[in-house]
């Protein structure tokens, strides 16, 4: 696979906070589009970049979001109520592209698949995206992706559980590029009171299959936790946490500023992390 | 399908599998459609199941097991009755045989890929069991081998559903099952199988998700059809013992498809028996109001496969509709989006409204109350018996075969409403439910 051939952009962010002045853990965060608005959800991405974010993960809103735990699917549910399009999800990846941070969108596949793979590859790099995280979408049946995503210079993030068999680690590390998104517990987003325990041996089982990074999502939601993480993996993936910021908020104004602090929160444990040397 | 398409049908099974049968092919794909649309934490579990279902193929003492308990506890084989009173309403001079599912213990074709998938969780040392279900159908089926097997069971049902089929919800309760429902997204049975596949996610190590039907991934669409095949190699003796030949079509509804797959499977290397699958017209077509994701949908992927469903132009999954709680879903199994493709099946739509005349005319004729989904099947029937003359038969009477799926006591209170039977009670039209 001719994977090492292409750039990849959330590769090099998180590779240059690892060997910065201060090495750290990237900390990747999740809005849906459309929430509270199409504008309003840009303007929450930027203000997660602005309060420490290092990636941004933007998902695509769907009907039927079999990965997503409560939290999301109200946030989703609200989006698709209110008419917010796939093609809306690309105009957002536009607005915040120049915000300082990758963007990745993450997406179910059919939504892709309608859309047709190239074209949508085509499209998300126009919109200066970086790449799709694809929850539903296992390496096996993602040859148009493999192709577009090369053909277009995207980042592929493919999930690995901790139920992943040796084998099934080492064939979808070698199908990803930018990072491994690695499921901290076998169960989907939501926030949890604590992170599973056999997400650091699975960070450990993916970088011994090959993979240069490997983040950390599902069910991280407070700074201890982000701190703690952020000790063994390359990046801590917040979603939950982030929406519920803006879900309890009376306004977008004061959803923003409570989006601000969670995000502040999150971005210092990362940055007190203990980092365990590779 | 006239002679021609035949061979076409053959020609195009050629290319396709190189000659060989199409009853025995296996998943992952059905040419382009089926496939495993999955989070990569349930792929260990797809995995362990099949090769959980690979083993037992081949051990007989698996298949012996299963023989005996639908021998012994659903009552198979169930009967063939020639029903002469509803051909008429079906064209002059054509035989209809009904394959009686709606015997069998529990009322429909679900305990067969019920009790097969039970006798699996076994074998994989399994204790819980989780399935989803919308008018209660596959629930109770589910809940019932549960019990018999002593494994733990919970079944996801859309609220809506719960409230309208709450003599259902009862029953799998009584059977020692616990019914939760699904307050998120439409609260029908596209969300709670949402809903499952994430309990799914989340118990693997210790629970099986017993699918209703031959959708999802692999190897769902194959097993479960493996495990409904005895409908259609049963009715296929019974028709060659009664008439000495094979019949010239069957009719069977078409939801997710497993009763259909279950009576086409022995017919379909017969290219001279057409298969006709009905699916939900609902309100008509163009009303939009449907459940036809063959004449009012397009491929995608929805919960786990590729195949036929009903989606906007961003690909967003739409509501369906039927009258019929079981035709209610908007995707099909992925052999059926195949067997469509490929011109080996022809899908057409059925309205409510033909449906429930057709119910009419099954309980007024033979005494046979059937369930609506198969309802759709006799009007299918009916549609069929104007081509009939058309068709060459050598001379013989057209037959026709009816996969009778289930049984109608389930939808008395909506045939009542439908009928007028029941004063002041609403129509129940938007019922959603599990798919047949």
């Amino acid at each position: 696979m001719s994977t090492t051939q292409v750039r990849s952009s959330t590769g090099e962010r998180l590779d240059a906070l690892a060997t910065g002045e201060s090495p750290r853990a990237a900390l990747v965060g999740y809005l849906p589009v459309g929430f509270p608005s199409v504008p309003g959800s840009a303007r929450a991405a930027r203000t997660m970049v602005e309060a420490g974010v290092d990636v941004v993960e933007l998902g695509m809103p769907y009907s039927d979001p079999v990965m997503d735990g409560p939290v999301i699917q109200r946030a989703v549910d609200h989006a698709l109520a209110q008419g917010t399009r796939v093609r809306d999800t690309l105009r957002v990846v536009e607005q915040i592209a120049d915000a300082g941070a990758p963007v990745l969108v993450m997406t179910y596949w059919n939504l892709v698949l309608r859309y047709g793979v190239d074209a949508y590859a085509r499209d998300l790099a126009a919109a200066g995206g970086a790449g799709l995280i694809t929850p539903d979408l296992v390496p096996d049946e993602a040859a148009q992706w493999l192709a577009a995503a090369d053909d277009h210079a995207l980042d592929r993030v493919f999930l690995v559980a901790p139920s992943s068999t040796p084998e099934r680690l080492a064939s979808t590390v070698a199908a990803s590029r930018g990072f491994v998104y690695a499921a901290s517990t076998m169960g989907v987003t939501g926030e949890r009171t604590t992170v599973g325990d056999r997400a650091e041996q699975l960070v450990a089982d993916t970088r011994a299959a090959g993979a240069p990074r490997v983040c950390v999502g599902l069910g991280v939601s407070r700074p201890e936790q982000a701190a703690q993480v952020a000790a063994y993996a390359d990046g801590v993936i917040v979603g939950s946490a982030l929406v519920r910021a803006l879900l309890d908020a009376p306004d977008e104004s004061a959803g923003l500023d409570a989006l601000a602090t969670t995000v502040g929160g999150l971005a210092e444990g990362v940055r007190s992390a203990r980092r365990v040397a590779r | 399908m006239t002679a021609g398409r035949a061979q076409d049908g053959r020609r195009l099974r050629d290319v396709l599998l190189g000659g060989g049968p199409l009853a025995t092919h296996q998943g992952p794909y059905f040419g382009e459609f089926g496939g495993r649309f999955v989070p990569e934490a349930l792929v260990a579990a797809l995995d362990e199941l099949e090769t959980a279902y690979h083993k037992a193929l081949a051990d007989p003492a698996f298949s012996d097991e299963l023989e005996r308990l639908h021998r012994t506890y659903t009552g198979r084989p169930s009967p063939l009755t020639e029903v002469p009173r509803f051909a008429r309403h079906v064209g002059d001079g054509v035989r209809v045989f009904l394959k009686r599912e709606d015997l069998n213990h529990t009322g429909s074709h679900k305990i067969n890929n019920v009790l097969g998938q039970a006798l699996l969780v076994k074998r994989m040392g399994k204790k819980r069991v989780i399935a989803e279900t919308g008018a209660g159908q596959h629930g109770v089926a589910t809940a019932t081998a549960a019990a018999l097997l002593d494994l733990d069971c919970t079944i996801y049902m859309g609220e809506e559903d719960t409230q309208r089929q709450a003599l259902n919800v009862a029953r799998m309760q009584l059977l020692g099952a616990t019914v939760v429902p699904v307050a998120i997204g439409s609260r029908t049975l596209k969300d709670a199988i949402n809903e499952a596949l994430r309990d799914w996610v989340a118990n693997v190590d210790t629970t099986h998700y017993l699918l209703g039907t031959v959708t999802g991934p692999h190897p769902f669409p194959e097993m479960v059809r493996d495990f409904h095949k005895v409908i259609g190699d049963e009715a296929r003796a019974q028709l060659l013992d009664e008439t000495g030949r094979l019949p010239d079509a069957v009719a069977a509804c078409v939801g997710g498809g497993s009763n259909a797959m279950g009576i086409f499977n022995a017919f379909l290397d017969d290219p001279e028996v057409r298969l006709f699958g009905f699916e939900a017209g609902g309100a008509g077509v163009d009303s939009g109001r449907h459940a036809a994701r063959f004449s009012g949908g397009s491929p995608g992927v929805l919960q786990g496969t590729r195949s036929y469903l009903l989606q906007d132009e961003d690909g967003q999954t739409l509501p369906s509709h039927s009258v019929s709680a079981g035709l209610d879903y908007p995707s099909v199994g992925p052999e059926h989006a195949w067997l469509h493709d490929i011109g080996r099946a022809q899908y057409r739509p059925v309205t409510d409204d033909e449906a429930m005349d057709a119910f009419r005319v099954l309980c007024r004729t033979e005494g046979i109350i059937p369930a609506i989904e198969s309802a759709h099947a006799l009007a299918g029937a009916i549609q069929l018996g104007r081509e009939a003359a058309t068709w060459s038969t050598d001379g013989h009477e057209p037959v026709v075969l009816v996969n009778l799926s289930g049984r109608g006591d389930k939808d008395v209170a909506t045939a009542a409403a439908w009928f007028g039977l029941i004063e002041d009670e609403p129509v129940v039209k938007a019922d959603e439910g599990e798919q047949l």
